[in-house]
């Protein structure tokens, strides 16, 4: 496994993102719902964290990883089960039965299952308990990293400005967060309803955050940032991606943010996006 | 529901330039995506920010709008609690806090989007009215009543879309602060509110195949709640049953229990809740509220109905 410290394997990453949207477009066959746009859109930075910044534990030990993982915007988990189960945290039976009374994955992350850290899915909860988790890595003086996803939306609510705010104010340079900035929430663009919003990047570095922003589906760019980071703030990486990545027909486009497409729909969407090359 | 409240406060809207909506990133059902087109100025997305989408309402209504804050139960109530204690409550505005989804209808969403507690937790609060109709109808009847009230701030409590019709038959109208008797009976009376009215007709249905004559009640206002309704019903049955997707403490229940010891009752009383615990299981409402113990052939056979 390449370490983090080194390369990053750009081509891989790439070759893993295209099996796993191929893997969620297959899981939501089985159901009537779920969110693929926000999964989609998150996809390169959740794998960049597990395969290229999350250092492993020494083999067979459990958990999997030294470092920590929190899905802040939990409806984005579809990305996270597929990875777990690529690497085998979770079993391909735990997807099959995804949102079925006899398994164990909701549309939601829930903390006891393998490999979820926290139980999400109200927006606004992650950034809070990232910091509450760097902290007591610091005092209790463990080497690990807190990795958490964030959606814009979740820039909406005042939890997560206090806990940037705190988490500055107690300098945890352990804590690394990604905005996952598609410019949209689950009613309209944030561009349009919502112009205060931006400039992002200024307001999270007014609040004491080293801050950098990339394109939030390029890895290696990500990771760069991530390299060169200073260590002494803590550490934003403003990912700007694009709502439903991949598929034309679901990009910015609202409805796909919690819809299962029909066959047809399924068909064009696995075409698009085309076989994983060996 | 969400539709019959929607099309209902469009309506509504048309009328009365006092009514405006405060949503918090949610896509508005029907029409109040009109509302939104037809009057720009009354429809406020705050984006997924709770609390101020609570504040607005306050400020809005201290100005002499007539909010109603709309998204999600849990995010309409527990988000942003304290907003709607302090910033409605205390002060008494005529604010409706509209809650889709109470209960645990976001079955597959898991326990963040499961409203358990919501009736408790709005029943705990001085000053708030609690409407939860069981059907689109009475869905129409409660958004009316809180589009005239004066009386100060309401939690609006709804299904979700798709809930079958139960009360165009039923014996009286829709009153608020009144138990509403949809079927009369002389055996046994079930008293049920919301959605899972479904449960509570089936159950109906069963004692009357084996030979009893049943009272269904909906308990469509739980705050203020009509006491003297209650303890008639009581007087009046061998058997009274309370059904509710709720936790078990602070929702209808146990102030049903209350009335009975209060007056004395010697009918026997049974009730079923949600289990006051987090129950991880995905699937439809129907198998998470079976879960929970909440199922036609669990009642039937605690019941012992033969
Ligand atoms: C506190 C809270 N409010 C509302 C919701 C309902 N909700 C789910 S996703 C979503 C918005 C989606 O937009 P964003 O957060 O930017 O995520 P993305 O676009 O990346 O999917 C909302 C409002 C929620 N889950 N939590």
């Amino acid at each position: 496994m390449a370490s983090v410290e080194k390369g990053f394997d750009a081509l891989a990453a790439q070759r893993r993102c295209l099996e796993y949207r191929r893997r969620i477009l297959e899981i939501s066959q089985q159901v009537t719902a779920l969110h693929v746009a926000p999964a989609f859109s998150c996809l390169e930075m959740v794998d960049l964290i597990y395969s290229g910044l999350m250092r492993p534990s020494a083999e067979g030990l459990s958990p999997r990883f030294l470092d920590s993982f929190l899905m802040s915007k939990g409806h984005g988990c579809l990305s996270q089960y597929v990875i777990l189960e690529n690497f085998g945290v979770l079993e391909k039976s735990d997807l099959q039965n995804y949102c079925t009374p006899i398994g164990q994955l909701g549309a939601h992350p829930d903390f006891g299952v393998p490999g979820i850290e926290a139980s999400t899915g109200s927006l606004g909860h992650g950034m809070g308990i990232a910091t509450g988790m760097a902290y007591a890595d610091r005092i209790k003086g463990d080497d690990r990293h807190i990795f958490v996803v964030l959606s814009d939306g979740e820039l909406q609510e005042g939890s997560t400005w206090e806990a940037i705010m705190m988490a500055a104010n107690l300098n945890l340079h352990n804590l690394i967060a990604f905005v996952d900035l598609n410019d949209f929430g689950g009613l309209a663009r944030m561009s349009e309803g919502h112009p205060a919003f931006y400039p992002v990047l200024d307001k999270i570095r007014a609040f004491g955050w080293e801050a950098i922003e990339v394109n939030g589906h390029d890895a290696a760019a990500m990771h760069d940032g991530f390299l060169n980071r200073s260590r002494k703030k803590p550490l934003m990486i403003v990912g700007k991606t694009v709502k439903g990545k991949g598929v034309s027909f679901m990009e910015h486009v609202p409805i796909w943010h919690y819809r299962s497409p029909n066959k047809e729909e399924y068909a064009q969407a696995l075409a698009e996006l085309g076989e994983v090359s060996s | 529901m969400r539709n019959t409240f929607a099309d209902t406060f469009y309506e509504a809207g048309t009328r009365d330039k006092r009514l405006a909506v405060v949503v918090a990133d949610i896509s508005p059902a029907g029409s109040i995506q009109k509302f939104r087109e037809d009057f720009p100025d009354r429809f406020v997305n705050t984006g997924v920010s709770e609390q101020i989408m609570i504040g607005m309402c306050a400020g809005m209504a201290l100005r002499g709008l007539r909010p109603f804050a709309y998204t999600i139960a849990t995010f309409t109530l527990f988000r942003p609690f304290e907003f709607v204690r302090n910033d409605l409550c205390y002060q008494n505005l005529p604010v409706t806090v509209v809650g889709i989804g109470g209960g645990v209808t976001y079955s597959t969403l898991g326990g963040t989007h499961h409203a358990m507690e919501d009736v408790a937790v709005a029943g705990a609060i001085p000053n708030l009215t609690i409407l939860a109709p069981c059907d689109p109808d009475e869905t129409k009847a409660a958004t009316l009543w809180c589009v005239e009230q004066t009386r100060g701030p309401v939690y609006l409590r709804l299904g979700k879309a798709g809930e079958p019709d139960f009360t165009s038959i039923a014996v009286d109208p829709w009153e608020f602060g009144k138990v509403r008797y949809l079927r009369n009976g002389q055996d046994v009376c079930i008293f049920s509110y919301g959605p899972i009215m479904k449960l509570a007709v089936e159950l109906a249905d069963r004692f009357e195949k084996s030979g009893k004559s049943v009272s269904l009640i909906s308990v469509h206002t739980l705050k203020p709640l009509d006491r003297e309704g209650i303890s008639t019903a009581l007087a009046a049955h061998k058997h009274a049953i309370v059904i509710e997707e709720c936790v078990p403490r602070g929702g209808l229940a146990g102030q049903v229990k209350e009335i009975a010891w209060d007056q004395k009752a010697d009918c026997r009383l049974d009730a079923f809740s949600l289990q006051d615990e987090f129950i991880h299981c995905y699937g439809t409402h129907s198998d998470l509220l079976a879960a929970h113990g909440l199922s036609i052939e669990s009642l039937v056979q605690q019941l012992k109905i033969v």
